[in-house]
């Protein structure tokens, strides 16, 4: 009699994105805030092709009409769709989203890798240098520059990164200092690879799963601070149909045509809401300490 | 422990004069000339000239500093140049509206955040649970303006029931401080709710389950004891997230604070009265901080006996 054994592949032998995505598919909320990701960049860059209107072409006959038909989302005071505002708003939002936290995250990495990787006096003076810049609430900073540089969507970029420095640099920092008492980097420096290429090629792809989960979880909130900003006044300037802009634009007709500050918001909300989630979903899928529980 | 807080209060020294450097270097990295926009539009080049003498604006970069540094330790920040009053008269006005509400916000959001955070780590994995985590990253992820407008929308151009903005009784507070203070309460519900599931993995609270002491005495007594020092430094770093949000939610409001002074203020490029109250959130800033390390102490015993 033959007994036939089936043999389960050991986990470890799974690829390491593999075995990520095995993780991360199990997460039904994350993997539906990924579709509607995937939905919004496809969008946003087929911008002149799906929206129904252009987004500044004004039509007097069809002034502050609420949702129809014809223009989904309404119009606002000049009769432009509002539909077709936020598709092409959504242009404007996910730049400044990726654009801002890249900068923050290239700078900030780089600094938490040397502060960490050569330790002492340089180590000291990007530590206090962050804790400076930590020191400041973070749209009190962005205000700050945006107060230096003068109002407009790319000084809001600038403005956004540089309060995401401080705390990419500590997460780098901290995986660094495990990283470098590492075998590998021992045996690395002993047969002599230089500083830059054991940071670069040993180092950098160590932190980069905690990395990637604050920098997904980064830009829902560099969106909405960017948003706020041009909410205030400080960021884009109208008539971009910039989501923040939109909203501040809408303030004057509430109880006339709610839905100018209704649409706009929403689109915020869900964009945020979306980064968050797929964060939170990355988070669970590459933590070691949260697998087990 | 005095110790450590001596220790604690010295290492926060460098940190404000570095502050105050910044703050400092803020209108000489300003496009064009101070003593210009001091002047105004209209003035000579006499006048600015006259100008610069009397602000010290010629004399070297150090001995500004120095002369800067003296003049806020006597409360000295200058004039507005939009209204000419003195920078401290402008601020004075209007920082109490901007302290009770933060207040306000901290208060009931660190309660409500708590609550649901417990009940959703005593309840892990049931409905409860469920619920108050999408509430709660739906209140990270609601834009606060947006929120106060649609509160604006319901409850004052429709219903009628509360005023859309300013300040004076008790229902100008109503919307402003939930607005600002769901955020917080959002981010405390999901913080305390891990906190509570690491501690509940503790050896003391299974030793308490072992002895046989009440459910709800495990909950209040044991873990949320121990759940308290996250718990307060995370009230802490909320602080400085309220002071930022206050900017944005005192705009939205028509409220009579620092946060949409200094939203007017960088419009209308009023540098004096910016640079003061840059200063005056970071050092709030600081000191919140400085106060939580310090309430730290008095949490943790393991500190507090050392």
């Amino acid at each position: 009699m033959t007994t036939t054994v089936l043999v389960e592949p050991a986990e470890q032998m799974r690829k390491p994105l593999a075995e990520f995505w095995r993780r991360f598919r199990r997460q039904k909320v994350a993997l539906v805030a990924l579709a509607f990701l995937v939905l919004l960049v496809g969008v946003a860059a087929l911008a002149p092709w799906v929206a129904p209107y252009d987004p500044a072409a004004p039509d007097y006959n069809a002034v502050l009409q609420g949702p129809s038909a014809a223009h989904w989302a309404g119009t606002d005071t000049y009769g432009r769709d509002i539909f077709s505002r936020i598709i092409w708003g959504a242009r404007i939002s996910l730049a400044v989203g990726f654009l801002s936290v890249t900068l923050g995250a290239l700078g900030g990495v780089s600094l938490g890798i040397i502060a960490g990787y050569y330790g002492g006096l340089v180590d000291s003076a990007v530590m206090r240098l962050c804790d400076l810049l930590l020191a400041f609430p973070g749209i009190l900073l962005a205000i700050a520059v945006i107060a230096v540089l003068g109002p407009g969507i790319t000084n809001v970029i600038y403005a956004v990164a540089i309060f995401s420095i401080p705390v990419f640099a500590r997460l780098a920092r901290g995986t660094t200092l495990q990283l470098k008492r590492t075998v590998y980097v021992d045996a690395a420096r002993a047969i002599g690879v230089s500083n830059t290429t054991i940071m670069l090629r040993h180092i950098l792809p160590g932190t980069l799963p905690n990395v990637i989960v604050y920098f997904s979880m980064r830009i829902g909130t560099s969106i909405l601070t960017a948003a706020a900003l041009s909410f205030i006044g400080l960021g884009a300037q109208p008539p971009s149909p910039e989501w923040g802009a939109m909203l501040a634009d809408g303030r004057t007709y509430m109880g006339v045509a709610d839905h100018l500050t209704l649409f706009p918001g929403l689109a915020i909300f869900l964009t945020v809401l979306g980064f968050n989630l797929f964060g939170d979903g990355l988070r669970d899928a590459l933590d070691p300490k949260l697998r087990s529980s | 422990m005095f110790g450590y807080l001596i220790k604690r209060l010295i290492t926060t020294i460098p940190v404000v004069l570095m502050v105050m450097v910044c703050v400092f270097a803020f209108v000489h990295m300003l496009p064009g000339d101070p003593a210009r926009l001091v002047a105004g539009p209209e003035a000579t080049s006499e006048d600015v000239d006259a100008v610069r003498r009397s602000l010290g604006l010629d004399r070297p970069l150090p001995e500004q500093f120095v002369h800067y540094v003296s003049r806020v330790a006597q409360g000295d920040f200058g004039m507005s140049l939009k209204t000419r009053r003195t920078v401290a008269e402008e601020i004075g006005a209007r920082l109490m509206p901007t302290v009770w509400l933060t207040v306000f916000a901290m208060l009931w959001a660190t309660v409500i955040g708590l609550l649901i955070g417990v009940i959703s780590a005593v309840k892990r994995g049931r409905w409860q649970d469920y619920t108050g985590m999408i509430v709660a990253v739906s209140g990270i992820s609601f834009p606060p303006f947006w929120l106060g407008l649609l509160l604006i929308s319901l409850f004052s151009v429709h219903l009628g029931w509360l005023p859309t903005g300013g300040y004076g009784t008790w229902q100008h507070f109503v919307m402003p401080s939930f607005t600002l203070g769901v955020g917080v309460a959002a981010v405390m519900a999901r913080f305390t709710r891990s906190a509570f599931i690491e501690i509940a993995r503790e050896d003391y609270v299974r030793t308490a389950r072992a002895k046989g002491v009440p459910e709800r005495r495990v909950i209040w007594k044991h873990s949320l004891r121990n759940a308290l020092i996250p718990i307060i430094t995370m009230v802490g770093l909320q602080f400085g997230f309220l002071l930022g949000g206050s900017i944005v939610v005192e705009s939205v409001f028509s409220w009579p604070g620092v946060g949409r002074l200094l939203v007017d203020s960088v419009n209308y490029r009023d540098y004096p009265v910016i640079q003061a109250l840059i200063l005056l959130f970071s050092l709030q800033f600081i000191f919140i901080n400085l106060l939580v390390d310090v309430l730290y102490v008095f949490a943790n015993p393991e500190i507090r006996y050392k």
